[in-house]
């Protein structure tokens, strides 16, 4: 109790002193979750709006298919980038193994299918009377689609933010990828994950305050945005 | 040659059919009221010729033009239309956006939206709701919204479904009046669903009744209310005594027409023996306590089975050996006694019997 009870104390002096290195890995997290998650949102929204919009056979299953990758273990996906990457693998010309890049480009597989199921729920979610009143007052089917994907936005934006909570907080993939290395590709959740094993547990729960705190923020929005 | 002309329209879900050969023109400038009861097909109809929905079969000639051609060919006539559906949804931003969304959609220039929005807000009655959210708005300010919207872009043709189904009376007052004044401010063409006959009465330069899927018969609004074409029109129009029978005679178009024992004269052309029903409306029945002497051809002793006060009216039904009712004053009903059982004399005009062929036969 006594040494949870220091780790404590000793974690709050290295946030308030913005102690460089927890500052360092915290600036890293957030750099490499928030690029991850708008990345996948750029191929996200548009392909989501294609499998929407379009009929065709097997629709259902694909949407089944993509909402059962939504619990996918993010070390499944660490394998998959790393035998995709490593200097063996057909991408491994690259060199892109152990770089913030190809934890960005894990975290983009891993959070793809949750944003992507997440955001065609969102469109299937808007009444159908607001096409039918967008077609009606002469807009193409293009602009329908804009129309939809805009009155969806508060949604889309949840599935978004979504994302990178799931994002920010998986530690299996970005260290298989990016194998935890010092003021390069060391982030919160591989950091506690060392630190802890290591026994020196005040930077560890330094870190994990941070993480709440991040979590709490993205909550925050999240409610907010539901609530609109 | 009529600005929208529908040929053999066919429309069915699954194994139902909705529209069956759907057979009407309209010109350029006329004002139609689709009257007909819920589900006989009226959004249906106005979806198709508002080109959001295919058909299964028939076509639709938009200015002369074949509109069941190509995607391109069918937004081009779509966008000379607008459509006011039955329960307007609108946009989740403000009322001046949503008004300027056909007109954005049609490419026209920002400095050019922002003034025509500002003409039609004030048209409606909405200058200053220009930049509230249009979803905090109350159902018949959304109504009128979606109808600013639709005339914003200056449409040829203007679709109205049920325009003011479910809006409070001071609500539908306004609405109406809105498209009252689009009617003499605009030469614009206005086709409305909807099943309030008054109201298509009022604002309507023509009728056409649509009833299970087929239109049974268009019109001006005299001709469809006092000469309907079949027993579904006649008890549509709120025709309560539709009477079925046989001709007996006919003795230089007046009829005798067998209804069960009694004879009901009329002014027919039918001959003997055809199997029809006799129109009679309610209001056109007198009551007296006994038996008058007078012109009328049609005098019937029956007794009181039922009367239901409508405030300054009270419905009077009768047995004559076939029900009959009738419409008296809630005054004439009291000084008369008309209670259950009370024996009295109904009178009404052969000129007021509307004669009707019967139909699948």
């Amino acid at each position: 109790m006594t040494e949870l009870w220091d780790g404590l104390t000793k974690a709050i002096e290295l946030i308030v002193s913005f102690d460089p290195e927890v500052m360092g890995i915290a600036a890293r997290s957030l750099r490499i979750s928030v690029t991850s998650a708008l990345l996948a949102s750029l191929i996200c929204l548009p392909l989501a709006s294609l499998i929407h919009f379009n009929h065709f056979p097997g629709k259902r299953f694909l949407i089944n298919l993509i909402q059962t990758f939504y619990s996918i273990p993010t070390v499944t996906v660490g394998l998959f980038v790393f035998v995709l990457f490593s200097r063996a693998g057909p991408l491994g010309g690259l060199n892109l193994l152990y770089t913030p890049t190809i934890m960005v480009l894990g975290q983009m597989v891993l959070i793809t299918p949750v944003l992507l199921g997440l955001t065609i729920s969102a469109l299937s979610g808007v009444d159908r009377t607001i096409v039918d009143t967008a077609r009606s007052l002469g807009a193409s089917g293009f602009q329908a689609g804009l129309i939809v994907i805009r009155e969806a936005r508060f949604a889309v934006m949840a599935a978004v933010i979504m994302g990178f909570g799931r994002a920010i907080s998986e530690v299996g993939c970005a260290l298989m990828v990016g194998s935890n290395i010092r003021g390069f590709t060391r982030i919160i959740t591989t950091a506690i994950s060392l630190e802890t094993s290591k026994g020196e547990v005040e930077l560890a729960i330094a870190l994990g305050i941070i993480l709440i705190c991040i979590a709490l923020v993205v909550n925050i929005v999240l409610n907010r945005i539901q609530q609109r | 040659m009529s600005l929208i002309e529908t040929v053999n329209l066919c429309q069915r879900y699954g194994e139902r059919d909705i529209l069956k050969d759907i057979n009407l023109a309209v010109s350029r400038g006329e004002v139609l009221a689709m009257i007909g009861p819920t589900g006989a097909g009226k959004t249906t109809l106005l979806r198709l010729i508002d080109l959001i929905d295919r058909p299964v079969s028939g076509k639709i000639l938009f200015d002369g033009v074949e509109t069941t051609l190509s995607e391109k060919a069918r937004l081009a006539a779509r966008r000379r239309m607008s459509f006011v559906l039955q329960k307007p949804v609108v946009f989740n931003t403000s009322v001046r956006d949503n008004i300027a969304y056909g007109l954005k959609w049609r490419g026209v220039p920002r400095s050019m939206i922002h003034q025509e929005v500002s003409n039609i807000l004030e048209m409606v009655g909405l200058t200053e709701y220009g930049a509230r959210n249009a979803r905090t708005l109350s159902g018949g300010e959304v109504q009128r919204v979606a109808l600013a919207r639709a005339i914003a872009v200056g449409p040829e043709v203007l679709l109205l479904d049920e325009p003011t189904a479910n809006l409070d009376p001071v609500s539908e007052a306004r609405v109406e009046e809105v498209i009252r004044d689009i009617i003499q401010c605009h030469t614009t063409t206005i086709i409305m669903a909807t099943h309030d006959m008054a109201q298509g009465q009022r604002l309507a330069d023509r009728i056409a009744v649509l009833i299970d899927g087929e239109i049974t018969q268009t019109g001006s609004y005299s001709e469809v209310f006092a000469s309907p074409a079949n027993k579904k029109v006649a008890e549509f129009v709120g025709i309560e005594n539709v009477i079925d029978g046989v001709i007996l005679s006919n003795d230089d178009r007046v009829v005798g027409i067998d209804v069960g024992g009694a004879v009901i004269e009329a002014i027919s052309d039918y001959a003997a023996g055809e199997e029809v029903s006799a129109c009679v409306r309610p209001e056109d029945v007198t009551l007296a306590v006994s038996e008058v002497s007078s012109s009328a051809r049609n005098h019937f002793r029956g007794e009181v089975t039922r009367t239901v006060s409508l405030g300054p009216l009270t419905r009077v039904e009768l047995d004559c050996d076939f029900p009959l009712v009738c419409l008296v004053t809630s005054r004439s009903a009291d000084e008369m006694v008309l209670v259950k059982g009370k024996a009295v004399f109904a009178t009404f005009k052969a000129t007021g019997v509307h004669v009707i062929k019967r139909e699948g036969r």
